[in-house]
């Protein structure tokens, strides 16, 4: 045996008994500073370096360097509002119905405090303006940028009070000069607060992702240790172009992992967790072509913070005897009436409504004749259990009442803000006249006469998903009068069975019972008779 | 009255534990077909899929026995099955209420009546394996849809898993029932544990 060979075993039997101290390869890690971050520090360029007077001063000097970059927002859904679907629909905020504030057009000046841009006041905004884009909005690092509620998209200039809310004067110079990647509170301020509030909308989106922990959403949780994932980890964007859409979701990604290949458009759950996600217990991956990741993995929305489940517009309009405007609050300080609005249903830690879901959302648009006898689905999930695309999604549906023509049967857009004396509804408490101001604007016929209708809305739910302890379990569903009770179509063990097979079943069961206690009663009887006999 | 040696070891224990198998099988099916709460959706759920495969074990290990001991010759019946089955069932619908001696005496060599011997025949042949075909077609539902299974048969398997569970509970209340018949009430179960039975002479 060689010497070596033996300095080797002799090596190898002392690292057993005496064992190394443990060797990791540690990657050498610069501290996450502003300079890691980014090859440019926007302080130090000249063109920032001066007192702007407007948001477009600031986007012009920004496209000195970004040449392209108001171009490429031109194309997104965040400038144009609108979406072109596949058959043809046109679609997108400034078109669809909706049944919280019903409709953008005739509203600009309000509804557009949430556009990529500046100046959309009415419909003459030109939307080739370069200038016109809003960078900061999104760009802002600071958190101090933010756009005036009625200023058509722009920033309070100088101190403004909005009702009694105060705003201030925003330091343009010094946004501009620390502006970053989008991070939750740049996507927030438009999707956390959709519907004029936090929380209003969607329900799986509000302000409390901004520092949620991991219960309340086990990707977005901020605290040690934590994911601490913000809204463009998923929502990869590529020349401003962010992916992820109610207009056409994808209700079941078939590619599976693929993070962060191009063809994974928008990410879904499965881009990063595959097509077989559940590793302890297989039979939970049968399930992942017929249920969403969602249904299982968001118990609940609105788990901190309320969300509007009912808006009844069809109450607006009462005032106190001094002509002066109601506001009713619930015990936590939301409102449950105001003048204006009408009448609000909030709720907390709501469950989600669950339908099959193919990726086609349909929309009522103000064109389309509805059916005034039954609830009306301003938008509404398609799908079948029998379809390959269709999975059983979750949705909170937000209902409400608002007005309609009851003689074209066709949704109507009411103009909400406005002037005293201007017809807006929110300022003249007429109708009539709001709305016949607001087809007028938006070159709809009306009939003349209104009325209210009831509706329902449907929001698909990606977000608040729960740690995977909190996930649904099998009973949730899998029960006579589980969460999926009322969807019909398809066999699901536990909740479903046949009548006839119960009827049959039991019956026998019965008689078979019945049967051995008679034989037995008479067993019992014939053989005391007998030794009663015998006696 | 005369002591004989029935069901050897293996018999026994083979019975009992299919009798504990089928038992829990039933009431985890049960509860997975919603129809009570005892130890929740999801443990029933898997103790069921897991019984499902003692099942199986079993069966085959009682196909083995039988098949190398020769024991299955028990099964078989010379001569006329239907008439003795008609006699036997003459006698429990009748002669059981007149003291009348049981038509097939037991011994070693033949224990079971013709009525049993078909009944345990069809339910070991036919019934079980059936059952578990469907539980398992139901089980591998998904794999099976993969391999082309329309996937709306998934509510008729359900239904006839379902219906011969039933059809299950009522043989075991019956088979239950049956063993009171012997010579004393319980010299039939106590056969089955000890291996000897008391029998008429």
């Amino acid at each position: 045996m060689s010497e070596r060979l033996i300095a080797v075993v002799a090596l190898f039997v002392s690292s057993l008994i005496f064992p190394p101290p443990y060797l990791a390869a540690q990657t050498f890690h610069h501290e996450l500073d502003s300079l890691s971050r980014s090859t440019a520090d926007h302080t130090k360029f000249k063109q920032l370096q001066k007192d702007f007077r407007s948001g477009p001063e600031v986007t012009e000097a920004c496209l000195e360097c970004h040449t392209e970059a108001s171009r490429q927002i031109h194309r997104t859904k965040h400038w144009t509002w609108e979406v072109p679907m596949k058959d043809g629909q046109m679609l997108g905020k400034q078109h669809t119905v909706n049944n919280f504030c019903i409709a953008v057009e005739g509203n600009e000046p309000r509804c557009t405090s949430c556009h990529i841009g500046y100046g959309w006041e009415d419909k003459k905004f030109d939307f080739t303006s370069e200038r016109n884009v809003d960078c900061l909005v999104c760009h802002d690092g600071t958190g101090t940028y933010a756009k005036y509620p009625s200023g058509a998209g722009h920033p309070p200039y100088e101190d403004t009070a909005f009702g009694k809310k105060q705003f201030k004067a925003v330091d343009l110079s010094y946004v501009a000069q620390h502006v970053a990647n989008p991070d939750r509170h740049n996507c927030g301020v438009c999707h956390f607060e959709g519907g004029g509030g936090d929380a209003v909308k969607h329900g799986d989106l509000d302000n409390s992702l901004l520092e949620p922990d991991r219960h309340l959403d086990v990707h977005m949780a901020s605290g040690p240790d934590e994911l601490n994932m913000t809204c463009t980890d998923c929502h990869q964007t590529e020349g401003h172009q962010v992916p992820g859409s109610r207009y056409q979701p994808m209700a079941r990604d078939m590619h599976g992992f693929d993070y962060p290949l191009p063809d994974d458009y928008p990410t879904t759950c499965s881009s990063c967790h595959g097509l077989e996600p559940h590793k302890s217990y297989a039979k939970l991956n049968d399930h992942v072509d017929k249920v969403a990741c969602q249904t299982c993995h968001i118990p609940a929305i609105a788990k901190e913070r309320p969300t509007k489940m009912w808006w009844d517009w069809s109450k607006a309009g009462r005032l106190a005897e001094d002509g002066s405007q109601i506001t009713e609050l619930d015990s936590s300080g939301h409102a449950v009436y105001l003048s204006k609005k009408g009448e609000f249903v909030w709720e907390q830690e709501v469950v989600p409504e669950y339908r099959w879901f193919n990726g086609e959302l349909n929309y009522t648009t103000f064109m389309t004749r509805i059916d005034d006898s039954k609830i009306v689905s301003v938008n509404h999930p398609d799908g079948e259990p029998g379809d390959s695309l269709s999975r059983i999604w979750p949705f909170k549906v937000h209902r409400g009442k608002q007005p309609y023509d009851p003689v074209l049967k066709r949704f109507v857009k009411p103009i909400l803000y406005g002037e005293k004396g201007s017809g807006a509804y929110w300022a003249d408490f007429d109708w009539d006249v709001a709305i016949q101001k607001g087809m007028d604007n938006a070159g709809l016929e009306y009939s003349g006469s209104y009325d209210f209708v009831e509706t329902e809305m449907y929001w698909p739910l990606s977000h608040m998903v729960s740690p995977k302890e909190e996930s649904l379990g099998c009973i949730d569903c899998h029960a006579r009068n589980g969460r999926l009770g009322n969807l019909a179509g398809f066999y699901l063990p536990g909740r479903d069975y046949n009548l006839l097979v119960e009827i049959v079943g039991f019956s026998l069961i019965a008689l078979t019972l019945l049967g051995v206690s008679v034989h037995g009663v008479l067993r019992f009887v014939s053989t005391k008779q007998r030794r009663d006999g015998v006696q | 009255m005369r002591r004989v040696y029935l069901y050897a070891r293996f018999q026994r224990f083979w019975h009992w534990m299919q009798a504990v198998i089928i038992f829990a099988l039933l009431v985890t099916g049960m509860e997975v077909h919603g129809l009570f709460t005892l130890i929740g959706y999801e443990l029933s759920f898997h103790v069921h899929n897991f019984l499902a495969w003692g099942l199986v074990t079993f069966i085959v290990l009682a196909f083995f026995w039988y098949i190398t001991t020769g024991d299955f010759r028990q099964y078989l019946t010379e001569g006329n099955l239907l008439e003795k089955i008609g006699l036997q069932v003459r006698y429990y619908m009748n002669g059981i209420f007149r003291n009348e001696p049981h038509p097939f005496k037991k011994n070693e060599i033949s224990r079971l009546n013709p009525l049993q011997r078909i009944t345990y025949l069809m339910l070991t042949l036919v019934g079980l394996p059936l059952q578990i075909a469907f539980g398992f077609l139901y089980y591998y539902f998904n794999e099976l849809v993969a391999f082309g299974m329309d996937p709306d048969w998934i509510e008729p398997i359900a239904l006839i898993h379902t219906l011969l569970a039933y059809l299950l509970v009522a043989f075991v209340i019956m088979h239950v029932y049956m063993t009171t018949t012997g010579h004393t009430p319980t010299s039939n179960i106590k056969a089955m544990v000890t291996g000897w039975e008391e029998i008429d002479e």
